[in-house]
């Protein structure tokens, strides 16, 4: 456990969120940044996936390829959110560092945009990871516009490939002015200012994913930052009871008793549903036990976040956010 | 659908972490036990999911699966997609042994052929034709890759097809042959303008493994596309069957809706949604307006903690249970005439022969 005032990330200026399909990372990524806004710092939300996730998320019109504001964090501050695409990405890199205009959109037409973006290997990856580390670094008047980045980053099958822009690109433009670019970016993604965090269920599926992505990071020199266990479920029963639980052996009398105290029927039907209910319950949490365990033993930082019911809203988020921020992670 | 021998294909897709896998090998399980000659084609199995089918290697080779129940005469053999391998297949099949090892030897074709960017989707069709052209299974059950849209299983050989095919690619190796007369000049004017920028950006390298690549490539222009072609219209042949995959989530299920869409749109046969790891609420319980006054009541007393877990635990399920309700009817309601097969919540994962039986017999009943 860490201290309450203790903060993990000082500075981590691009957090990377990733996780396997279903664990919530979109959402974790969102309330990341609403914890590193708080007090009046201003964060960006990036996403690469051309999903419109966080546009679903803050309940706001699909995001063009330019940074809007989101949402205001607690007790100030400000979260940006940007929906890059790679097609748009090229021709703005195009034009940034080439000053095509008109040839570009030649290009456009003939298809070179689309080979770049959706065929070339790695190349689409480059440029999605190339302009996040553009926001990253870019500055105003000698500051950072942005304290910090984050980034609802691919999932974990792909996500070394994702961030490895270098190796992506070495097969295929070993000089030149994209080379450079893929070494600047992959620079500051192997430097402490990025974290890779990893979101998973305390499931078998997500965490073994979790492990291997969290083993294949370290080996490209990628560093890894927490694990964020997400939908935690509460602590309903003493250990003794879930003991009991687990082998159907409940006391019925109990239960009985129980249920007419509080008011409910306490028929026959309704005790035994409650204790089959209990022996799966009892069945997750010795699972989820197991999987914590392994996770522990990958020797991060470990973040809880609870299961939210009613499903996520902006009130969640700032729930999920505070929680993140009383767990150290900003 | 199992059952019906006009049958033969059963292409399992969906967003990613939904199950696609498990469902697949699931479905071909229970074919295979039910007498038919079964191969299943997954793409990225989970480490212990691959273990119990016997899969250990990445060779592209169906191997049957033991411990299946053979006695009404089927059989299931399973294989996992090597891309690499199978690109490399094409390549020798359609070109001289020379030009082969010139291909497979260029880098950027090494790039191409390893990559994820819509060659998984287009070596999965590929494999699928393949099988179905061997004729030596009576079902054949494809999983599909884990894209970043579960409809890149359809426009990714496409949109590779068409490249590898594309006038892009004939620019580059010929731009003399590019298309009729009239676009000639325009053609070299940009064919000028795209070798300078390339060169520009890329380095003069990237450009010349293009070009040589695409030169060797030449006596298989056509190819591609045609492949690509011939096996989505195998797709929407009424021997096909699609099964969509999903969770109660909004996301997974906006996915399927996607995908369902599109299916229709294209003419392609869907089977039914399978809506997986869904909380069930159980019959004949206490219900969960009576079940959160029941823990109010609870809450302030010291006693009956054991009854006022309980009475949480089987709250929250109900909680679940109706949000998963509400989405799966949110679901049917836009698409009245999907068949919706739910397969309730388990507490583990599957990995053994056991479990997939158990899911076939979930998704059947």
């Amino acid at each position: 456990m860490v201290s309450m005032d203790e903060r993990h990330w000082e500075g981590v200026r691009l957090h990377v969120v990733t996780g396997k399909g279903g664990t919530g990372k979109t959402t974790v990524a969102a309330a990341l940044a609403l914890a590193l806004a708080a007090g009046g710092r201003k964060v960006l939300l990036v996403e690469v996936e051309e999903r419109q996730g966080l546009a679903q998320l803050f309940d706001v019109p699909p995001l063009p390829y330019d940074e809007r504001k989101l949402a205001v964090a607690p007790s100030g501050g400000d979260v940006y959110g940007l929906a890059v695409d790679a097609h748009a990405a090229m021709n703005e890199y195009l034009e940034m560092y080439y000053h095509l205009g008109r040839a570009g959109r030649v290009l456009d037409r003939m298809g070179v945009i689309d080979f770049a973006t959706t065929i070339a290997p790695g190349l689409r990856d480059v440029l999605l990871t190339g302009k996040t580390y553009e926001v990253a670094r870019r500055t105003a008047g000698g500051h950072p516009v942005y304290d910090a980045v984050v980034l609802d980053a691919p999932p974990t099958g792909r996500i070394t490939r994702f961030l490895n822009v270098t190796a992506a690109v070495s097969s295929l433009a070993r000089v030149g002015p994209v080379n450079r670019h893929a070494r600047l970016t992959m620079d500051l993604i192997r430097s402490p200012q990025t974290a890779v965090h990893v979101v998973t269920l305390l499931e078998e599926m997500p965490v073994q994913e979790t492990l291997d992505s969290i083993d294949d990071l370290r080996n490209a020199a990628i560093p890894v930052g927490a694990v964020v266990v997400n939908q935690v479920r509460e602590q309903y029963l003493t250990n003794r009871d879930l003991l009991a639980a687990r082998k159907a052996r409940l006391d019925r009398d109990t239960i009985r008793t129980g249920l007419a105290a509080a008011g409910l029927p306490a028929t026959d039907t309704a005790v035994e549903q409650l204790v089959i209910e209990a022996a799966e319950h009892a069945e997750r949490v010795d699972l989820e036990a197991e999987q914590r365990a392994l996770i522990d033993k990958a020797g991060r930082p470990v973040y809880q976040l609870p299961r939210v019911a009613a499903g996520i809203d902006l009130t969640a988020l700032y729930e999920l956010a505070e929680a993140l921020a009383g767990q150290g992670a900003a | 659908m199992l059952g019906d021998p006009r049958i033969r294909i059963v292409v399992t897709c969906g967003s990613g972490g939904v199950g696609k896998t498990t469902t697949a090998a699931a479905l071909a399980v229970r074919a295979a036990e039910q007498g038919r000659r079964t191969v299943v084609l997954t793409i990225d199995p989970a480490r212990r999911l691959a273990n119990s089918m016997g899969l250990t290697e990445l060779d592209n080779t169906p191997r049957e699966v033991n411990g299946v129940d053979v006695s009404a005469g089927g059989r299931l053999d399973a294989m996992m997609l090597d891309m690499k391998r199978t690109f490399d297949e094409v390549v020798e099949s359609h070109a001289t042994p020379e030009r082969a090892r010139q291909i497979l030897a260029n880098p950027f074709y090494q790039a191409l052929s390893s990559s994820f960017a819509g060659t998984q989707e287009y070596m999965a069709m590929e494999k699928l034709g393949q099988l179905r052209q061997r004729d030596d299974w009576d079902l054949i059950v494809v999983d599909t890759p884990p894209s970043r849209s579960a409809l890149d299983f359809l426009d990714a050989p496409e949109r590779l097809g068409s490249f590898l095919d594309g006038r892009l690619i004939r620019l580059l190796s010929a731009p003399a042959r590019a298309g009729g007369r009239a676009y000639l000049r325009v053609f070299s004017v940009g064919m000028s303008m795209l070798t300078s920028v390339a060169t520009r950006i890329l380095g003069g390298e990237l450009l010349r493994d293009v070009q040589t690549f695409v030169s060797a490539l030449d006596t298989m222009f056509g190819g591609f596309r045609e492949r690509a072609d011939e096996t989505y219209a195998l797709l929407k042949r009424p021997e096909t069957a699609f099964v969509v995959v999903a969770i109660p989530q909004p996301d997974a299920l906006r996915e399927a809706s996607y995908f369902v869409e599109r299916l229709e749109a294209d003419g392609m046969p869907l089977s039914g949604l399978v809506l997986n790891r869904v909380h069930a609420s159980g019959a004949g319980g206490i219900s969960e307006d009576e079940t959160r006054a029941g823990v109010e009541r609870l809450a302030s007393r010291r006693e009956h903690r054991l009854t006022a877990g309980l009475l949480r635990i089987h709250a929250e399920r109900l909680t679940l249970a109706g949000q998963d309700q509400r989405l799966a009817e949110r679901f049917t309601a836009a698409h009245p005439l999907v068949p919706v097969a739910r397969v309730p919540a388990l507490a583990g994962d599957i990995h053994d022969l056991a479990g997939l039986r158990h899911m076939g017999q979930l998704l059947i009943d």
